[in-house]
C-alpha cells in the first residue's frame, strides 16, 4: 500500500464540488484531509491518499480531469 | 536537529476557513530571524517566514520552502571586484548562498567550470553567440555538486552526523563524495538494478550503499519513509530549501563569465525543476543586489520525451502537471512527478521562454554532436539539452545574434553505454603498412607525407 501527499487547488465552481468525496469512492482509495483554507471562490487542501500506486495514479488523474490543480508536497525522492 | 510534532491550533472563528493544522516548523512571529544576510526560510506560495531549521514544507499550506536572504544588505557589501578576487569555486558567491561568514564548508572545489563559445555548434545551427556552460568537469562529474556543496556545508552546521540521499547516479556519487570529505556519514538509496558502472562511481567513496529491490514508486515511497523516521540529513528532503540554492551558481558564473550580463537565452535539461527555477533566481538576484543591470533570460526547459511532464503541461498551455512514468535513457532526468514542475512552467510564462523533448535517439544524437564539433562528452543529460537546442534553433526560436547559453550538466562517461552502441568501430587491421594504406584511405583526407 503506498501513502502520497498531495495539495490540491480549487478555483471557482470547484471549490462547492464535492471532489475529494467522490476520488474516495469512485478509487479504492482512502483520503486523509489534512489540512487547508477554503474560500467562497477558491482553496486549496493537503490530503493524504493511501492505496495501491496505481490506483492513486488514477485517482489523481481523475482530479485534474476535474480542473484541480495537484502539486505533490515532495515530487519523486529518487533523483538523478 | 528536528522540531517535534506541536499540537493543533484550536478551531477557527466562523468564516475564517481554516482547518487546522498540524504544526511542525518554527514558524517566526517576528518575521524571520536574520543570520548574516539570511533572513529564514520562505513559503513560496503563502509567504510564511520560518527561522533556519532543516525544514521544507510549510506548516500552514505545505508549500515548498525556499531562503529568504536579505537583498539590500547583500546589496550595500557585494562587489564584482570582490568575487573576482574570491575562490575559484561556488564559495566566491558566499554571500549569495545560505551560508555565514564563519561557517566551515563542505568543498571539493566545484564550480567555475567553462563557458565554452561553441562556433563550430554555432556555424552549424545559425546561432553566431552559442556557449556551452560545461559542467561535466565538476569533482564528481556533475552539476549536482553544486547543490550538494551547499547541502552539506548546511548539514555539518545543523549538527546532523548522517548525509544521505536517493539517487540514480550524480546525484548519490556527489553526496558520497561531499560525505566523504566532511567525514560524515554517508547513505545512498539506489535501485537494485542500477548499472554496475554507476555502482562503482558511488561504491568508490565508501558510503553506506543501499539498494532496494522494487520499482521506481516503491524506492520514492521508502526513501520518503526512511527520510521521515531516521532524522538524517537527506539533501533533496529536509535540505531541499538549502540544497537547490547551489544551482543558482550555474547563473551566477554565466553571468560573470559573460562580462557581468545575462545571455538572452538559456537551455536548460530538467528533472524535478529545482536547477531551472534557480538558474532563473540566480540571474534575479544578481540584478537585485546590483550586480547586472537586466534580469533573466527567456528561460528553454529541456526534457527527455520519455519523461516530460512539464514539457507536456507547457505544450497544452496548462499550469497543471500531470505525473509520469518515465521511460528514457536520461535516467538523471528520469522525474516523473517533479517537485518544481509547476514553478517551471510559471518561470516559462514570466520570461516568453519555451520548452522542448527529444527522443532518445535524438539524445543520442545530441551527445555525439556536441561531442564531434566542441570536445565535449556529455552524459545523456547533455544529449538532452544539446537536441532540444537544435531543435528550437531549427524552428527559428532563437535570433542569430543572441547570446544562447546551453547547459551541459554530467559528464559522458557516467552513460558511455548510451552512446557506444550509435558509434563507429575502430578500423582493426593487421600490423603492415599496405594493410593500413587499405584501410584509411576514404576515410579521412590523409595522404602519407613520404611515399
Amino acid at each position: 500500500m503506498a501513502k502520497r501527499r498531495i495539495r490540491l487547488f480549487f478555483n471557482g465552481d470547484l471549490v462547492t464540488e464535492p471532489v475529494v468525496y467522490t476520488m474516495g469512492h469512485k478509487f479504492d482509495v482512502v483520503t486523509n484531509i489534512r489540512g487547508g483554507e477554503v474560500f467562497a471562490n477558491n482553496g486549496w487542501l493537503y490530503i493524504e491518499v493511501t492505496g495501491e500506486d496505481d490506483e492513486i495514479d488514477r485517482a489523481v488523474e481523475w482530479v485534474i480531469d476535474q480542473g484541480v490543480r495537484v502539486d505533490p508536497v515532495e515530487g519523486d525522492i529518487i533523483a538523478g | 536537529m528536528r522540531e517535534g510534532v506541536g499540537t493543533s491550533a484550536p478551531p477557527s472563528p466562523p468564516g475564517s476557513g481554516r482547518f487546522f493544522v498540524v504544526r511542525r516548523g518554527t514558524r517566526s512571529e517576528g518575521g524571520g530571524t536574520t543570520v548574516g544576510y539570511i533572513k529564514g526560510l520562505v513559503c513560496r506560495e503563502c509567504g510564511e517566514v520560518y527561522d533556519l531549521s532543516p525544514i521544507h514544507v510549510c506548516d500552514l499550506c505545505f508549500g515548498p520552502l525556499e531562503v529568504a536572504y536579505d537583498y539590500a544588505a547583500i546589496r550595500a557589501d557585494i562587489s564584482r571586484e570582490e568575487i573576482m578576487r574570491g575562490p575559484q569555486t561556488v564559495w566566491r558567491y558566499r554571500k549569495l548562498l545560505p551560508v555565514t561568514d564563519d561557517q566551515p564548508l563542505v568543498d571539493i572545489q566545484t564550480g567555475c567550470t567553462p563557458l565554452l563559445k561553441a562556433d563550430n555548434l554555432g556555424k552549424l545551427l545559425g546561432l553566431r553567440n552559442l556557449y556551452i556552460k560545461n559542467d561535466t568537469v565538476n569533482p564528481s562529474f556533475s552539476f549536482k555538486d553544486r547543490p550538494v556543496t551547499v547541502a552539506a556545508t548546511v548539514a555539518r552546521a545543523f549538527g546532523f552526523d548522517t548525509i544521505a540521499c536517493a539517487s540514480t547516479g550524480n546525484l548519490a556519487a556527489s553526496v558520497a563524495a561531499h560525505g566523504a570529505k566532511a567525514q560524515m556519514h554517508c547513505v545512498v538509496f539506489i535501485p537494485s538494478d542500477l548499472e554496475p558502472s554507476k555502482i562503482t562511481n558511488i561504491s568508490v567513496y565508501d558510503p553506506t550503499l543501499v539498494a532496494i529491490r522494487g520499482n521506481y514508486d516503491d524506492v520514492n515511497r521508502l526513501c520518503a519513509e526512511i527520510a521521515d523516521r531516521y532524522g538524517w540529513a537527506f539533501v533533496n528532503i529536509n535540505l531541499r530549501p538549502y540544497y537547490a540554492e547551489g544551482s543558482k551558481t550555474l547563473a551566477f558564473e554565466v553571468a560573470e563569465q559573460l562580462g557581468w550580463r545575462a545571455p538572452d537565452s538559456v537551455v536548460v535539461p530538467t528533472a524535478s525543476g529545482a536547477m531551472f527555477t534557480k538558474i532563473a533566481r540566480g540571474f534575479e538576484e544578481l540584478a537585485e543586489v546590483g550586480l547586472i543591470s537586466r534580469a533573466v533570460p527567456r528561460m528553454g526547459l529541456a526534457q527527455a520525451a520519455g519523461c516530460a511532464p512539464i514539457v507536456a503541461a507547457h505544450e497544452a498551455n496548462s499550469m497543471t502537471i500531470r505525473p509520469v512514468k518515465p521511460s528514457t535513457i536520461a535516467k538523471s532526468l528520469a522525474i516523473g512527478n517533479p517537485a518544481d514542475g509547476y514553478y517551471c512552467l510559471k518561470e516559462i510564462k514570466a520570461t516568453n521562454g519555451f520548452a522542448g523533448s527529444v527522443t532518445d535517439d535524438e539524445i543520442v544524437e545530441g551527445m555525439k554532436l556536441l561531442a564531434r564539433t566542441e570536445g565535449v562528452f556529455a552524459e545523456t543529460a547533455g544529449g538532452v539539452s544539446v537536441g532540444v537546442l537544435k531543435k528550437l534553433a531549427e524552428a527559428g526560436v532563437f535570433d542569430p545574434d543572441e547570446t544562447v547559453v546551453c547547459y551541459v550538466t554530467g559528464n559522458g562517461l557516467k552513460t558511455p553505454e548510451a552512446v557506444a552502441p550509435a558509434l563507429a568501430a575502430p578500423l582493426t587491421i593487421e600490423a603492415n603498412m599496405a594493410e593500413f594504406d587499405r584501410a584509411i584511405k576514404g576515410v579521412q583526407d590523409i595522404q602519407p607525407v613520404l611515399a
